[in-house]
């Protein structure tokens, strides 16, 4: 596929690196010399310097032949024109803008008349979703949901309070009430995979990812840990983009504290943020922290741009008695090197957040695409089309499916075939409900099943997409 | 400084010409009523407009553009000229009335604070009382707020003028893109909510003049009668009921009232903070008060107390001064409070006066955010009214306009007390000039009047009424020497 990607920041990078590898055709476009360098040296990629909303320079960049525009600047305005451009002027079959203000996220302006934005997205929008997902299951490291919350992946470390820990995963069945279901999908141990089956022992410092349908979860998670107080009291260093986010978000519900370095953009976010208590200082600075009794803070999240920067804060927040860290690490190896440390949850933002565009790009019907550990594993969900003529998958039992090194289907989510009473506050209607399924051998896949698929290793992504494309005869 | 004074007289002329029309209601009245006046007010229209003409051409060679500072200047002299000259169908209609107390009488019914000298109000010619009435109107919204909506304003920049005039802390904010038709705007707001009030009154008992004239108080929050005994004179709880309504009214922003009028919704008055600050201060202290005086045995009853204790609580506290029983004999701590309430219970924006509940607000907030920065010293912490955040700058000036104002309080209560008036009088009589909410206590308390009070002290309470009507920083600018530096 040919894609020309808009912007070499954080985000655009991430992306060319995550679709470099696919086999597309690349070019990346940006006003920073520099920046392009940097993403030239690493990734197979064509780069051109230039403002990205003039047509002259898409047509250079190619954008007559793409297939796909990427518009991930830093400015929505140059993301609305670049949008406009590629359809009216090249015709180009999708496009994806990068919008921060909620404003322009309306339908109306964003139609094939106006700005002809295909799919909206918002990175740092994601990145306090996840976080705040976090912050409701203060056992995880991630939360991921997929077939729209239907079904949670919940990332835990087991720890010897846990029910399952030093037994084997068959255990499970005897002490889940009936009607819960869950399924281990995944364990890391010592940053390596093991992949799981009946017989595989859980270990004290496992990291293991639990899939269950989502108002199962707080049952299952006692499999692994003791549960903890719910967090109450939230500290955030950084009152930029995703501080000031994620403490809007958490709003009333929570007690928040932020600090910012910089005076003028303290003043900012206190000005917007009614409910949140705005410190002027340095997050690495120890005695703010002690003054803000550090050690009665329930969570610590260090959220600015500078990696060191949120590493040493969270680092000294753990050790000054907060109950549980977390620091934004845009360097892979940084978090690699520091969680399960004194941090307990390294969050890579550029993983969090391209997920969903991933699933705009990738073929087949890709729902939703979650990076787990920060890239090392994805888990995958696949709609399922067609039938047993036209399609590798519908009609076949999982036994069946042809085997894929490192990848293994985790479960299902499929519509009941009727309609059943749902009680919604005091009325009840009548509706079609997602059930999930955990993937046994004998469960056979249907037209329209959603599919969760794991995949320890990258490059078979590729393999799975294809298995879930329907043939050319099917209509 | 001539030169500096010479174009402020210009426009000082031509607002005396305009003012020459507000004679015409009182002639009216005199020529339907019958009551001999009508060739006094003639006469003094005819002073006013001559004068006008006469300043307005002498200094036509110095006509220029008013310059920022200029709005104090004109601002205060116009309101002292048109006190002053106010005065003349005082004078003229009524024998042995000195000029000291005719000018307190008018600047009184200009400043809407409703203290009178005068004795017999019942048997004043109609047209007078009227006379007196209008001026409570007129000064409620502000005679140059009027002038700027009506003429486009004799070439001058209107905006001066407004924020010199118009109380409150935000001052630059128009409700249209242009200041003459936000000050036709605010007028017709409160020309149709007057017209409401009369209907109601005359529907409630009241004769056309009595309900034209209280109408014109209850807006104006001035707060003159026709009677000496003021509304206890009706001794009817649908007048006081009514009047409770339209004071309230006349206590709240009149641009909140054209928005939602404009809007057609009655939201805009739930996101007002300063809705709620007054609702809340007058409901509870009424509440309070009310068991208060009934716990005392001030009256036997509690819907008596409550029915008293509710009509002369707003009417002090939004700062319009009627009285419907001598409360000065009420237990002390009620008729205090009354008075405390009457500095900060008017919103900005309304015919009230005394520091404006906005500023009280802010005030309060400043304070909390102080509080919170001893907990936690290095606090971002804006000041916040509602879901607006206020400017460290705007709160600054809350804070220099509530020193000059308890200042000022101090002072003149000390030139009271020099003079040798009590400490009870000195102090009320001040606190209700200021606050333009009329009756004090004691010797100036509502079944008195300021009649009784020397020359000395008469002028001190019409300084107070002009410092508190023009909020205090518009006399005070005057007399900073940078003022008057070139």
């Amino acid at each position: 596929m040919n894609i020309v990607i808009l912007g070499a920041g954080q985000v655009g990078a991430s992306v060319a690196e995550a679709l470099a590898s696919e086999a597309n055709d690349i070019t990346v476009v940006d006003q920073n010399r520099e920046a392009l360098a940097a993403v030239a040296d690493r990734l197979d990629v064509r780069t051109l310097a230039g403002n990205a909303a003039y047509p002259s320079v898409l047509k250079e960049a190619g954008i007559g032949d793409a297939d796909m525009l990427i518009a991930v600047t830093q400015s929505d305005q140059t993301n609305l024109v670049a949008c406009k451009i590629a359809r009216n002027l090249f015709s180009v079959t999708t496009r994806i803008a990068r919008l921060r203000s909620p404003d322009f996220l309306n339908d109306d302006l964003l139609s094939n008349e106006n700005f002809a934005v295909d799919y909206a997205i918002c990175p740092e929008q994601e990145i306090t979703e996840y976080i705040v997902k976090l912050i409701q299951f203060p056992e995880a490291l991630q939360v991921l949901e997929f077939a729209c919350g239907v079904v949670t992946l919940v990332g835990v470390r087991a720890n010897p309070g846990g029910l399952l820990v030093g037994k084997p995963i068959r255990a499970m069945r005897d002490h889940l009430p009936a009607q819960v279901d869950a399924r281990i999908a995944a364990i890391f141990r010592e940053h390596q995979a093991v992949e799981p089956d009946g017989d595989t022992v859980i270990e004290p410092g496992d990291e293991v990812f639990l899939l269950a349908a989502t108002s199962h979860i707080k049952t299952v998670l006692r499999e692994l840990r003791r549960m903890q107080e719910p967090v109450r009291r939230v500290m955030i260093a950084g009152g930029g983009n995703i501080g000031s986010r994620v403490a809007a978000a958490l709003g009333k519900k929570y007690d928040v504290k932020l600090i910012e370095r910089d005076r003028a953009k303290a003043e900012i976010v206190a000005n917007r943020l009614p409910d949140t208590l705005v410190l002027h200082g340095e997050a690495t600075d120890e005695n703010l922290l002690a003054q803000e009794n550090i050690d009665e803070v329930d969570m610590f999240l260090a959220l600015t741009n500078d990696d060191e920067d949120n590493i040493m804060s969270a680092s000294l927040a753990k050790r000054l008695g907060c109950g549980r860290v977390l620091a934004l690490i845009n360097r892979r190896a940084y978090a690699d090197m520091v969680q399960g440390g004194p941090i307990d949850i390294g969050l890579s933002p550029a993983q969090v957040s391209i997920g969903t565009l991933l699933t705009h790009v990738r073929r087949g019907d890709v729902a939703k695409v979650h990076s787990l550990r920060r890239g090392a594993t994805e888990a995958l969900e696949l709609v399922a089309h067609g039938d047993r003529a036209t399609s590798k998958v519908v009609g076949r039992r999982i036994d069946e499916l042809p085997h894929i090194k490192g990848a293994h289907i985790a479960a299902i989510v499929r519509r009941g075939p009727e309609p059943e009473m749902v009680k919604h506050g005091n009325f009840v209607i009548d509706e079609y409900v997602e059930h999930v399924i955990m993937a046994h051998h004998d469960v056979v896949i249907e037209s329209d099943d959603h599919v969760i698929v794991f995949c320890t290793r990258k490059r078979q992504v590729g393999e799975i997409e294809r298995l879930f494309q329907v043939s050319a005869g099917y209509i | 400084m001539l030169g500096r004074l010479l174009p402020v007289f210009h426009v000082l002329g031509g607002m005396l010409m305009f003012f020459s029309i507000t004679y015409l209601m009182p002639i009216a009245a005199s020529l339907i009523t019958g009551d001999g006046t009508w060739d006094d007010f003639v006469d003094a229209m005819a002073i006013t407009f001559g004068f006008g003409v006469a300043l307005w051409g002498v200094t036509q060679r110095h006509k220029r553009e008013l310059k920022a500072r200029d709005g104090f200047l004109l601002v205060t002299f116009a309101w002292i000229l048109m006190a002053a000259i106010a005065t003349l169908p005082l004078m003229l209609a009524i024998d042995g009335l000195s000029f000291t107390d005719a000018f307190f009488e008018t600047m009184s019914g200009l400043s809407t604070t409703g203290a009178t000298v005068l004795t017999g109000l019942e048997n004043l010619p109609p047209a007078i009382n009227l006379w007196r009435h209008e001026l409570n109107w007129l000064g409620g919204m502000g005679i140059i707020v009027l002038a700027v909506a009506i003429l486009p304003l004799l070439g001058v920049g209107g905006m001066q003028l407004y924020k010199a005039e118009t109380t409150g802390v935000n001052k630059e904010s128009k409700l249209t893109a242009r200041i003459g038709d936000t000050a036709k705007a605010l007028w017709a707001t409160y020309f149709f909510i007057t017209v409401a009030c009369i209907l109601s009154l005359k529907v409630v008992g009241m004769n056309w003049l009595d309900a034209i004239c209280h109408a014109f108080a209850a807006m104006g929050l001035g707060g003159f009668s026709t009677y000496d005994a003021s509304v206890g004179h009706f001794d009817s709880p649908a007048i006081e009921f009514v009047l409770i309504v339209f004071m309230m009214l006349a206590a709240l922003n009149f641009a909140t009232h054209f928005l939602a009028w404009r809007q057609g919704s009655l939201r805009v008055y739930w996101h007002d903070m300063e809705v709620r600050g007054v609702f809340t201060l007058v409901g509870g202290s009424t509440l309070i008060c009310s068991v208060y005086l009934w716990w005392q045995g001030t009256y036997p009853d509690f819907l008596t107390c409550l029915r008293h204790a509710a009509f002369n609580l707003v009417s002090i506290a939004t700062d319009c001064g009627f009285a419907s029983q001598d409360y000065d004999k009420w237990p002390i701590f009620v008729p205090l409070w009354m008075l405390f309430l009457s500095c900060i219970t008017a919103s900005s924006g309304s015919t009230g006066g005394g520091i404006k509940m906005i500023r009280t607000l802010i005030l309060a907030r400043q304070a909390q955010v102080e509080l919170k920065r001893l907990i936690h010293p290095q606090v971002v912490a804006p000041v916040r009214v509602g879901e607006t955040v206020v400017s460290q700058q705007i709160a600054g000036a809350v804070l220099g306009f509530i020193f000059l104002y308890i200042l000022t309080v101090g002072e003149l209560t000390f030139f009271l007390l020099a003079s040798g008036l009590d400490f009870t009088s000195s102090i009320t009589a001040i606190v209700a000039c200021i606050n333009n909410a009329g009756p004090g206590l004691n010797v100036v308390g509502p079944a008195q009047n300021y009649q009784s009070l020397t020359d000395f002290q008469t002028w001190v309470c019409s300084a107070a009424m002009l410092i508190g009507r023009l909020e205090v920083m518009t006399v005070f600018v005057l007399i900073t020497p940078a003022f008057w530096k070139k």
